[in-house]
């Protein structure tokens, strides 16, 4: 291997590292605030992706589908509820929250889509589309088990994988999709070919990340939702609701993993179940960070992207077995070196 | 006959019908049951009740079908052997694995074991000497004395011979001495192994239990079906050997089978074609509007939706609740016993224990600041000072629940610093806790027999193969006189989470009184008693000290401790204010500025 292969391979991990560090991000969030190992992330980058690319071929994507289905089924267990609680005259409001928005963001899709807009646009409605289902998902799925052991929320997150993954091929179909790159230039430092699609990828991350750095420091939701990560009952107390810090939890990370999906997009051809690896790869970055740490889970998903990068090259049959047996001894360094609280779950 | 028995006779006799009578394919589907089953066993044991969530299984029941498959195919080595050779191999790589993940806690085990499931996958379908992906063919079928069995409906009997059997041996298992340290590393291990658990050896024990029931599953697979690829073995199946377990109900052996049974039916009810499948399309279709319904993966979709409206409404699983249609099982009278041997205790040293400069920071706080002081043996001495002064902390220096910064603690002459907790507890040292630490789910008689542990002997394979009796007999035996003599004896079998907070604690002494120790730490055992329950508990220490026990105790209860105590150590600050008799204790002004605020001295000034 001489340098510029070992710069190339380098580059290759950082830019696959940025996009698992979104997403490891996003896991760490929401395990922190909800307790959910949110299996199903792949699957929301997954759709990004498709999403993007439907709506760049002028086809109105499955999203639309999959978007009115749940909020429909969301609408009907707010009323549930609702009715449930003796309280209908909130039914209106739920139901303009939890059916009317998602289907207002769906109908400007429909819209949208046969008019082939600026990138940009395309960009925007892909985030918003996708980045509703997350609510609607919590809403659906977790929130009704909010007082479950995490064993059980793991379990519920595999099952809803499962069946996101048969949506995904109902409403997106069994093709793949490669979006165009953003930019095609590249420039040279150095021996080194630098592509201005990896940086804009690194760009968009760390941009991300310090949006969400502030919004955690500063914003009063965000601290709302720290206080939740921290002590549950504490936050509750204090007037945090905890399906509104769920919810809100949801919408930021399927925001996150949306813009995996755009990201990652012109870099490989992703299909309807080529998600679940993708997020595997970010939650081994999230646990490096211990499923706690922001900046560590950023960084261990870095690690992930090199090391998958230079296994790729050296062994290529062997890629996933490296990637995932040299993970084990990154377990057992932040497993020793971490403090633990009494496991009551 | 008892009603457990004669459902599990009820099973057997609907087992053995089925080969007999069914078609072929409900023979089929459950030989797969009965394979999927000695699985999700071994994981209601290592993740159902002891609390360590693995997703790997399926490389496990790899390994035991690749190792025949190999060797069976390439050295013509007999099946049966390659079983145990399996076995062997299996529990070699599972002890490794373990050794290295099993330190792992929280949430970093179940993605360990992500990790290596999905290495051993792609180790199956990258290695050529086992066939790649295509997979390896030729397996031969297993012999009876001379009886082939090729024959699907003779194989179910193997399949179901070696189920029944892992489901009597976990069955044995929890019901026994292992078995209830193994449902005690779920609490915490701080209370394990204060009663002697070494948790780390037996964590690792029943993950190879669990990997070698995955093993054998395995072994029967490649030679009922004469053919074995990667695919069965990947992260997919494994996260599925996890939903048999807790769709079942993690926490019973039945909720395996259950499990199983379930996933599998659904699995091939929700197939094209299949009954619940036509029923859900055909209803779909008749309210939706046409072309809704998705045309492929519909059977992914609704076995996703299925499993979370379940959850949603039985998060425990199935089992609890079909247990709870059965008829009740009435608890066995206990039948007087042997007492356990009672532990030999060491030559008389005095004083029995002895704190030195003991010290210990966290970080810049010095939470115990050089503290000294000796207990005499067949004292009573209460260790008390406001909230925070380090008496708990104190505590947990002697236990070895923490660890010391610097300083000795002596007990019976030998130094104990630095030694793990359940070394100390096997010198003689028993403890409560002050946040009661106690197995909800279990029955107070378990809970309190688990402190026995230290006095028994039985381990996994003997109680596994019911082996334990007559111990176990004298332990509950022995627990039940515990539980009458601290006035417990109208809850023996009643789960222990259903008591009173005071009645907890007063469990957790009769727990720390069956380990028989020397020395009894108590730590604010009067708190949540009413008055007459606090006059029956001096009223048990003082005569637990007439039996030659000392006792060292953390109460905050002024009038308890000055009525029942020989001699007190005060501590404020992490440092020890005074030491002497209650009376002197009572008298002393600077124990009453510690606790009053210097009340006199203003007042004076």
């Amino acid at each position: 291997m001489d340098l510029s292969i070992a710069a190339l391979l380098t580059q290759d991990g950082i830019t696959n590292g940025a996009i698992y560090a979104l997403l490891a991000l996003a896991l760490v969030l929401v395990f922190a605030v909800t307790r959910v190992i949110w299996v199903p992330s792949g699957e929301f980058v997954a759709f990004g992706t498709l999403t993007l690319a439907g709506l760049q071929l002028g086809r109105t994507p499955g999203t639309v589908g999959l978007l009115v289905a749940m909020a429909l089924v969301a609408g009907a267990m707010e009323v549930a509820g609702c009715l449930r609680r003796g309280e209908p005259r909130r039914i209106p409001g739920r139901l303009a929250l939890w059916v009317g928005a998602p289907l207002a963001i769906a109908a400007a899709i429909v819209a949208l889509a046969p008019l082939q807009a600026h990138l940009a646009v395309q960009v925007v409605a892909t985030l918003a589309a996708v980045t509703a289902l997350g609510p609607l998902l919590y809403r659906i799925a977790y929130q009704p088990l909010a007082e479950a052991s995490v064993l059980v929320l793991l379990i519920v997150s595999v099952a809803v994988h499962f069946a996101l993954l048969g949506l995904g091929l109902w409403f997106f179909g069994a093709e793949g999709s490669r979006t165009p790159p953003f930019s095609s230039a590249t420039f040279t430092i150095g021996a080194v070919n630098v592509s201005v699609q990896s940086l804009l990828v690194v760009a968009t991350s760390l941009l991300l990340i310090l949006a969400l750095y502030l919004f955690f420091g500063r914003a009063l939701y965000g601290k709302a939702l720290r206080a939740t990560a921290l002590n549950r009952v504490g936050a509750r107390l204090v007037g945090v609701s905890p399906s509104f810090a769920g919810a809100l939890t949801f919408t930021l990370a399927s925001l996150l993993c949306a813009f995996c999906g755009v990201l990652i997009g012109p870099i490989t051809t992703v299909y309807y179940d080529s998600g679940f690896l993708v997020s595997l790869k970010g939650f081994v970055g999230a646990i490096i960070g211990g499923l706690a740490s922001y900046p560590l889970a950023a960084a261990g998903a870095l690690l992930v992207g090199l090391i998958e990068s230079f296994s790729s090259f050296w062994a290529s049959a062997f890629k996933e077995v490296i990637v995932f047996t040299l993970i084990i001894p990154v377990l057992l360094w932040r497993s020793l070196t971490t403090r633990h609280h009494e496991e009551d779950e | 006959m008892k009603p457990g028995r004669l459902a599990f006779l009820g099973l057997v006799a609907l087992l053995a019908a089925v080969p007999l009578a069914a078609p072929q394919f409900w023979v089929t589907l459950g030989n797969y049951i009965g394979l999927y089953s000695i699985v999700a066993l071994g994981l209601v044991l290592l993740t159902g009740v002891a609390g360590q969530t693995s997703f790997g299984q399926a490389a496990f029941v790899g390994l035991g079908a690749y190792t025949s498959a190999y060797l069976t195919t390439r050295y013509g080595t007999s099946p049966w052997l390659t079983l145990f050779i399996g076995l062997a191999f299996t529990a070699a790589v599972a002890l490794a694995i373990g050794f290295i993940t099993l330190r792992m806690r929280g949430h970093y085990l179940p993605l360990a074991t992500i990790a290596w499931g999905i290495s051993l996958y792609y180790l199956f379908g990258n290695l050529e000497m086992l066939g790649g992906h295509t997979g390896m063919t030729g397996i031969p079928a297993l012999e009876i004395a001379g009886l082939e069995l090729r024959d699907e409906r003779r194989y179910y009997f193997l399949i179901w011979a070696f189920a029944l059997a892992a489901l009597w041996c976990t069955n044995n298992l929890l019901d026994s001495r292992p078995g209830r340290a193994i449902r005690s590393l779920k609490g915490g291990l701080e209370m394990a192994e204060a009663f002697g658990v070494d948790a780390a050896r037996l964590k690792t024990v029943v993950f190879v239990y669990a990997a070698l029931l995955a093993s054998i599953s395995g072994w029967l697979y490649a030679h009922l079906q004469r053919f074995v690829n990667p695919t069965p073995f990947g992260i997919h199946q494994g996260i599925e050997y996890l939903f048999m377990a807790v769709v079942g109900g993690a926490g019973s052996v039945w909720g395996a089978v259950l499990g199983a049974t379930l996933i599998t039916l659904l699995k091939q009810w929700l197939q094209e074609g299949g009954i619940l499948m036509t029923l859900l399309r055909d209803g779909l279709e008749a309210v939706l509007p046409r072309g809704i319904v998705p045309s492929s993966n519909f059977e992914l979709i609704m076995f996703g939706i299925l499993l979370v409206v379940l959850l949603q409404r039985a998060p425990e699983g199935l089992w609890p609740w079909f247990s709870r249609v059965l008829p009740a099982r009435r608890p066995p009278p206990i039948p007087p016993a042997e007492p356990l041997p009672a532990r030999a205790h060491a030559a008389a040293a005095d004083p029995l224990l002895d704190v030195r400069a003991a010290r210990k920071a966290f970080g810049g706080l010095v939470a115990v600041n050089d503290l000294s002081f000796a207990i005499r043996r067949r004292e009573i001495v209460g260790l008390i000072g406001p909230n925070g002064a380090g008496k708990s902390t104190t505590f947990n220096l002697i236990s070895g629940g923490l660890p010391l910064t610097s300083g000795d603690v002596v007990f019976q002459g030998e130094s104990i610093a630095g030694a793990p907790p359940y070394r100390i507890a096997s010198r003689g040292i028993g403890r409560t806790f002050q946040h009661v630490k106690l197995i909800p789910a279990m029955s107070v008689l378990d809970n309190v027999a688990l402190g026995a542990y230290l006095r028994g002997s039985t381990g996994v394979l003997r109680a596994a193969l019911r082996l334990d009796r007559a111990e176990e007999a004298r332990t509950r035996a022995e627990a039940a006189k515990a539980i009458e003599r601290c006035g417990l004896a109208a809850h023996l079998h009643d789960g222990a989470g259903s008591l009173a907070l005071g009645q907890q604690r007063i469990v957790e002494i009769a727990r720390a009184l069956m380990a028989a120790p020397t020395l009894l730490l108590l730590d604010e055992p009067a708190a949540g008693l009413r008055f007459l329950e606090k006059q029956e508990l001096a009223a048990l220490l003082r005569s637990l000290r007439a039996e030659g026990m000392t006792i060292l105790l953390v109460e905050h209860d002024m009038d308890f401790v000055m009525g029942l105590t020989d001699r007190l150590v005060v501590m404020d600050f992490g440092e020890k204010l005074a030491e002497g008799l209650p009376a002197a204790i009572q008298a002393d002004p600077k124990v009453r500025e510690a606790y009053l605020g210097g009340v006199e001295e203003e007042a004076g000034a």
